[in-house]
């Protein structure tokens, strides 16, 4: 097993994974928009119903990237992970634009099936709030200039930010929502037929595939960034320490 | 597809799609431009660092 945890090691696996990882997205997102694109329409909602093929992943992305920033906070407090914090900061922008695809698509699809592009339902609100806790997590970032006390603030704020992922998971069950009822991951199985949920199932890995390849991405710009921090510091050193030659030769 | 085509909720459907489009573009966009951006300044840095070491050895030669 290689040790993850020396970024040397990652930069390299991240090379070598890289054209593997890209190549699969890219299939599986070709054949998930021509699944989609293919797939009938439904009965009550025609074709309109082809923006879930967008939205649901995007919806279970915005989530699960946050679940990612949860067990990268864990190991940011608990177990001082060195790469934790860059697995952290890395993901927060992705979960930021999957939740903006979320919210986007889902508006677009409200407005010709409810007659609204908006509603302050609990599962459109909850999801909102999950928006703008990426967004606080980013702000969060930038706000504090020594990186070790900001990874754990935010660490902190990310683990109570969690309380929200159940609230949206069972927000349709617990309140009268407009939004309607989990129809993937419930208990007695899917109740969307075949012929549109295989689309939606290929469309969703496509997502996950994408999220993992930008997270690798983005990861080993983090260890850059820190690179380029550690040389510079070592440079400006460096420079210190002939600084006083100089002086003495007037130079 | 003529379907589609024909369906009154066309211009919805093209403008989700064209938003995903958007948004995953800039994802992909700003994660690629960033490294290219980093890996030109590491390497500037590095240059720094060398040539403030062979100074560095010069000066105690």
């Amino acid at each position: 097993m290689p040790n993850l945890a020396n970024p040397t090691v990652f930069l390299d696996l991240t090379r070598r994974a890289l054209p593997w990882l890209v190549a699969v997205t890219a299939a599986l997102f070709a054949v998930g928009l021509v699944l989609a694109f293919l797939a009938p329409p439904d009965y009550q909602q025609g074709e309109t119903a082809k923006i879930m093929y967008l939205h649901v992943p995007a919806a279970w992305m915005a989530t699960f990237v946050y679940g990612v920033m949860t067990l990268a906070a864990l190991g940011t407090l608990v177990w001082r992970h060195p790469l934790a914090d860059a697995a952290q900061k890395a993901a927060a922008p992705l979960g930021v634009g999957f939740t903006f695809i979320c919210l986007g698509t889902g508006s677009l699809w409200g407005k010709p099936m409810w007659g609204t592009y908006w509603v302050w339902d609990a599962r459109l609100t909850s999801v909102l709030v999950l928006f703008l806790l990426y967004l606080g997590i980013i702000a969060l970032w930038r706000a504090i200039d020594d990186p070790g006390r900001a990874a754990r603030a935010v660490a902190i704020l990310t683990l109570v930010g969690v309380v929200n992922l159940p609230i949206i998971k069972f927000s349709v069950d617990w309140w009268n929502t407009l939004h309607q009822p989990d129809s993937v991951f419930r208990l007695g199985g899917p109740t969307i037929a075949p012929a549109l949920l295989w689309p939606l199932i290929v469309m969703a890995l496509a997502f996950t595939f994408l999220f993992f390849t930008l997270h690798l991405m983005a990861i080993r710009n983090e260890i850059l960034r820190r690179r380029i921090a550690r040389v510079t510091m070592l440079a400006a050193s460096e420079g210190d320490a002939l600084a006083p030659a100089l002086a003495a030769e007037g130079t | 597809m003529s379907d589609l085509l024909a369906d009154p909720h066309l211009g919805f459907i093209v403008a989700a799609y064209a938003l995903g489009a958007v948004v995953i573009a800039a994802m992909i966009g700003s994660v690629t431009l960033d490294y290219r951006r980093l890996s030109a300044h590491l390497a500037e840095a590095t240059r720094a660092l060398e040539s403030a070491r062979d100074g560095t050895r010069g000066r105690q030669r």
